[in-house]
């Protein structure tokens, strides 16, 4: 078989493509918004910036802020990939409960912690691919195929923990909730690890761009000879993975298994981590690291509201003001309206 | 009312979508007491054009006049209050209520603000028995048969509005006595002095029913002509654009015809069938050679297509790649068989839109490769590059988003995708839909050219003039069969257009399994 | 169940059973009873506690779990009048649209007793209602604060139930009122945990950032004990002794907050009894037996724990009741 001699005339490159200033990575909205966020925090809160060495490892409300918002990160990085395929996981927030009372239940029966965390870990997984299976399969929308573990998922984490707290003194899963690796808190290097394991995965193999092929239009995908169905599971099982950790991490940190509250409306929280980091509700391209910068913008909010001192009836108008403020902010419109007048400043134009 | 009186005059009517000519300058009557077919190919602007007649769409230039009055629809209402109603193929009724309720949804007969059943009942019955239609009128409206259900949204729609009814395909799901059962009601209907337009794609039944005919092409109007001097042949003719006296043979291939000069067989299809779309299909494709595929809409000629790739599974027979049998159950399996495959709806099922250039070209190949053996940035430059000069794509950039393109440059990113794989057999389902005329030629060129490289096409395409230009063999469909193969002098328009037509008159009920 | 928990189901059946005294006994009296579901450790401790009361008095107990659906309590009520029950322990799921379901039952002569929660209700459509006063929680938790510190300046964080819910309300308003008087001691910061472990870490993490580092914070008040755990962890974690460096008040009195009592870590908890039922079989018992109509509202102990009142013998006690 010959590959067809279409090159009838002498090839000539295209030109190659302008490489992006590194100060472009930072005039995102996003980083904007964030440090927008961060500048009110210590508005509010002069000492928010002060981070010191306590008891061997880092101490601070910046801490606090990736340390409390290590959960939402992690379901953000499954998230993601779930949106970028045009799908969405509502189960996650279930998926957490369910594994963390699995892992605590485990190491209550004097099974070894490492086989606990295993297990947890597995049981995250078939649970994505139960959803995955729902996706494909049968061909069920996704947002009432994850629906269903959504509403069962912490249905069944009660009847793991028979609707009590399940408290534990294992050190391995304390470790996990509440430890510290070289000064950072366990959460946080657990994060950064599969941020980056993730990202390279997703980009140093073809991944990324099937998913998005099938997030744009899955029926050309399907012409395209990709397969769908083996990816829409691959993407659903890593989802619920990511839950499983988030759910061991929530209930290491409380040393309990609470059924009933581990990861309630989290998924809304991811959800809007993905949002925020400008991935599209109808998929398409996606980007995991900001991804993970949504969620700590919603964490820095959310340590924001804690430590402004106000009553806790404004923190749901807080944060769903702040929240429209960045949607404002990285919206078409508003792009448009930078472009425009980026193109209006002479310097612009020098550049150009 | 005169039975010639004009009730629906559309004058000049132009649509515009983006770029896109839908409509231009399209005239069009209907008269009381007839039945005017309006036909069409895939993307002539039938559909745009009964939406514009029912208010669904607003012209961008010409003039609508209902019974001598100039009016404008702002939307499907008002054109209902100047009595127009529409059926269409699929029945919008609610399935779930009964028949009665679906009648006179929405204008109930209340007293003191209670609907009254038993007169919605009594009136329901009184009118289905203007249709000889005597059903329990209680029962859900899902109880009955497709014909059923459209005999009710027909009387519906006549009760709503009264002086033009339009039809669109009503007959595509009905059995043969469902046929007749649906025309005696349009008959009682041209004879109560109402007009109707009738869509289709079975050439017989506009000889059936219809009075006069209107043929759109390309979004003009080639003819309204009464359907009593009229054949079959006349009809494709017009829908295809071809004069008879049309003969075009490119010098080069008329010799390649006569001569044995084909290469080896690369690809067989044998039996292929999948029962109520494509009867048993028999075909090989050899080496530098194009089968052209000429037929007309619901032929089967995209059907057999995706059949051939397995978009859709194929209830029996066999396919051999250079001799050896393989199986082919869904598209990757057919990519990882060299086959390509460029679909005639761009939008839907083929371009990545949202995706540069660079990746819409190389997407097929990673999804050969599979997604561990990434191509890196280098490999999707050069690629993207080098087929993008081979195929002349004009795009600013290689990362700029494919949806920025025109139609004809997409195209041919679409074709330069299936290059990039080193394929064996391209399929093309109407490479030429919908772009410009200069991309036009040069789709053409390419197919050519693709040819003298080697590659074994499949091109389906309604321009014949087109078909005659690439073509080693016609291939021609209808009724979900190949009908006839033409091959050497036989590729001609006229022989062509004859063998679409066909000698008999069929019923879709005839073909059906 | 397993032996262990039911013997400590047994043991702690027998502090609760200790005040009860019957006239003529529930022998043999079968009475259904409409629970709202199982979506708290209380709750599920209510159902075996209501469970336990009602085999120690030989009444015949139909339970039914209506799933935080009232259409299933409604359900459930139905049956229970159809089958002809003796009476009818109702906790209900929300206050309001129950007028018609009592006055069926009202109609069948089968006496109706609210558990835990309250409607809006014409009174006479139920027996009575037991239930604690949840102003006079937050009362002796502040009481107990005010003795503890004596005279010297404290300042309170606060660790709100959900916002709006009305425990938080009431537990809130009681202990305002109870410190009401006591300039030493004022509540600094107010935020909420929403009732849970997880955001009553979080919430106190936040609140020890902002007061020094916990230097300027002289008490933590939570509305319930789980956020008082998961505030006990964030003042360890920040390096602080809870129960000495910040003192831990909470209501509830859930086995783990006698657990950290053990430790040293919590300072004092304030009862919300599980035994609602035990009270109601009591007002059955005199209403069916000597026709005594017994007050509107029946309110429970707001029993007062510390360290000094045995909490592992508590804990031991709680544990096997399902919380």
């Amino acid at each position: 078989m010959t590959r067809p001699k279409v090159d009838l005339h002498p090839t000539t490159r295209p030109p190659a493509r302008h490489k992006r200033p590194l100060w472009a990575m930072f005039a995102r909205p996003q980083v904007v918004a964030l440090a927008m966020v961060l500048a009110v925090n210590w508005l509010l809160f002069p000492g928010f910036f002060s981070v010191t060495w306590q008891d061997g490892r880092l101490f601070g409300s910046l801490i606090d802020v990736l340390n409390r918002g290590a959960p939402v990160a992690i379901l953000a990085i499954g998230m993601t990939a779930v949106i970028a395929t045009k799908g969405v996981d509502l189960s996650v927030g279930a998926v957490m409960a369910i594994c963390g009372a699995v892992g605590a239940q485990m190491v209550n029966s004097g099974q070894p912690a490492g086989l606990a965390v295993a297990v947890a870990l597995a049981v995250g997984l078939l649970c994505g691919l139960w959803n995955g299976i729902l996706v494909t399969l049968l061909q069920i929308q996704p947002i009432i195929a994850t629906l269903v573990l959504m509403v069962a998922g912490r249905g069944l984490a009660q009847l793991v923990t028979e609707g009590s707290i399940v408290t534990f003194s294992d050190p391995v899963l304390i470790f996990i909730g509440t430890g510290s690796v070289l000064g950072l808190p366990t959460p946080v290097v657990i994060t950064l690890v599969l941020l980056i394991l993730a990202t390279l995965i997703v980009r140093r193999s073809a991944l990324g761009l099937l998913i998005e092929a099938v997030g744009v239009n899955r029926s050309a995908a399907h012409f395209a000879g990709i397969s769908a169905l083996s990816l829409l599971l691959v993407v659903y099982a890593f989802s619920g993975l990511c839950a499983a950790l988030a759910g061991l991490i929530a209930a290491g940190d409380i040393r309990g298994a609470d059924a009933n509250n581990a990861g309630l409306w989290l998924e809304l929280d991811a959800i809007l981590a993905v949002v925020i980091g400008g991935t599209s509700l109808m998929g398409g391209r996606f980007s995991i690291p900001m991804s993970v910068l949504g969620a700590v913008i919603i964490q820095a909010m959310n340590t924001g509201i804690l430590i402004s001192g106000f009553s806790p009836e404004f923190n749901l108008v807080v944060k769903s003001g702040v929240i429209i403020l960045i949607l404002i902010l990285q919206s078409p419109l508003s792009a448009r309206l930078l472009h425009r007048r980026a193109r209006r400043s002479p310097k612009a134009e020098d550049a150009a | 009312m005169s039975q010639d009186a004009v009730l629906l005059r559309a004058s000049g009517i132009t649509k515009v979508f983006g770029t896109h000519r839908a409509l231009d300058g399209v005239d069009f009557d209907l008269r009381a007491g007839e039945v005017h077919a309006l036909l069409g190919e895939n993307g002539a602007g039938k559909s745009t054009l009964i939406k514009i007649l029912t208010g669904a769409y607003q012209p961008d230039g010409g003039t609508l006049q209902v019974a001598g009055q100039t009016v404008t629809f702002r939307d499907t209402l008002q054109a209902q209050g100047h009595g127009i109603g529409t059926v269409y193929q699929e029945v919008n009724l609610l399935p779930n209520r009964s028949v009665a309720e679906n009648l006179f949804l929405g204008r109930q007969p209340t007293r003191w603000g209670l609907v009254q059943r038993a007169e919605i009942d009594r009136r329901a019955r009184a009118l289905l028995a203007t249709y000889g239609l005597d059903i329990d009128v209680r029962a859900d409206l899902s109880d009955y048969s497709v014909a059923i259900q459209q005999i009710i949204a027909i009387a519906r729609a006549v009760e709503l509005s009264g002086k033009v009814l339009v039809l669109d395909e009503p007959t595509a799901s009905l059995d043969h006595t469902e046929v007749a059962l649906l025309f005696d009601v349009v008959r009682g209907l041209k004879a109560r002095g109402l007009g109707v337009v009738f869509i289709t794609h079975f050439l017989d039944q506009v000889f059936t029913l219809c009075d006069r005919v209107t043929v759109l092409r390309n979004g003009r109007k080639v003819a309204t002509e009464s359907l009593s001097g009229l054949d079959a042949t006349d009809l494709v003719r017009m829908m295809l654009g071809k004069d008879l006296s049309f003969d075009h043979h490119p010098s080069g291939l008329a010799s390649m015809r006569h001569g044995a000069g084909r290469g080896v067989e690369r690809v067989a299809f044998a039996g292929l069938t999948r029962a109520g779309s494509v009867e048993p299909f028999s075909l090989s494709l050899h080496q530098g050679e194009v089968v052209g595929v000429a037929g007309l809409l619901g032929s089967g000629r995209t059907e057999v297509a995706r059949l051939m790739f397995g978009i859709d599974s194929a209830d029996g027979g066999s396919v051999t790649v250079d001799g050896e049998p393989v199986t082919i159950r869904n598209p990757a399996q057919a990519v990882a068989e060299g086959f390509g495959f460029c679909p005639e709806d761009r939008k839907a099922d083929g371009i990545f839109g949202e995706l540069s250039v660079r990746e819409n070209i190389i997407i097929a190949l990673q999804a050969k490769l599979g997604w561990v053996r990434a191509l890196n940035r280098e490999d999707q430059i050069e690629l993207a590059g080098r087929y993008a000069e081979a195929l002349d794509i004009r795009a600013a950039d290689h990362d700029m988003p494919v949806k920025l393109l025109s139609g004809g440059n997409q195209q041919k990113v679409i074709l330069a995708r299936w290059l990039a794989i080193d394929p064996t057999f391209l399929i093309l389902d109407e490479p030429t839909r919908g772009i410009d005329v200069g991309a036009h030629a040069e789709i053409v060129r390419t197919i050519n050219r693709l040819r003298e490289e080697g590659l074994a096409l499949f091109v389906i395409s309604s321009e014949l003039d087109e078909v005659v230009a690439y073509s080693n063999r016609v291939v021609v469909m209808r009724d979900r069969a190949m009908v006839a193969e033409l091959t050497g002098e036989e590729i001609a328009p006229d022989l062509i257009v004859r063998a679409i037509a066909g000698a008999g008159i069929t019923t879709p009920a005839e073909v059906q399994p | 169940m397993k032996l262990k928990q039911k013997l400590a189901l047994g043991a702690g059946l027998m502090a609760l059973s200790l005040s009860s005294a019957w006239a003529q006994g529930l022998e043999g009296k079968v009475i259904g009873f409409s629970q709202i579901g199982s979506e708290s450790g209380w709750r599920a401790a209510e159902t075996s506690v209501t469970k336990a009361e009602a085999e120690k008095r030989g009444v015949d107990l139909k339970f039914a779990d209506a799933q935080q659906k009232q259409e299933n309590q409604i359900k459930a009520i139905r049956g229970f009048i159809a089958q002809g029950v003796d009476a009818i322990l109702v906790a209900p799921v929300v206050a309001t649209g129950w007028e018609e379901v009592l006055t069926e039952a009202k109609e069948a002569n089968i006496p109706v007793v609210l558990l835990d929660r309250g409607i809006e209700a014409p009174q006479e459509l139920y027996l009575t209602s037991v239930a604690s006063d949840q102003v006079k929680e937050g009362r002796v938790a502040a009481e107990w604060l005010v003795g503890a510190v004596g005279e010297a300046t404290c300042n309170v964080v606060e660790l709100q139930g959900t916002v709006g819910s009305s425990p938080a309300i009431n537990r809130k308003q009681g202990f305002e009122d109870g410190i009401a008087g006591h300039a030493n001691i004022t509540i600094s910061r107010s935020q909420t945990g929403d009732f849970t472990r997880a955001k009553g870490k979080e919430v106190m993490e936040g609140f020890l950032k902002a007061e020094g580092g916990g230097a300027g914070i002289c008490a933590v008040y939570a509305h319930n004990d789980d956020m008082a755990v998961g505030a006990i962890q964030a003042i360890k974690d920040a390096g602080l002794k809870p129960g000495t460096d910040i003192k831990v008040v909470s209501i509830d009195a859930v086995p783990d907050i006698f657990a950290a009592m053990v430790a040293g870590e919590a300072n004092a908890t304030v009862e919300l009894t599980p035994n609602m039922a035990g009270p109601a079989f009591d007002a059955l018992d005199a209403y069916l037996n000597a026709g005594t109509v017994p007050e509107k509202f029946i309110i429970t102990e707001s029993k007062l724990y510390t360290p000094a009142d045995d909490p592992q013998g508590e804990y031991d006690r709680r544990k096997g009741l399902g919380y």
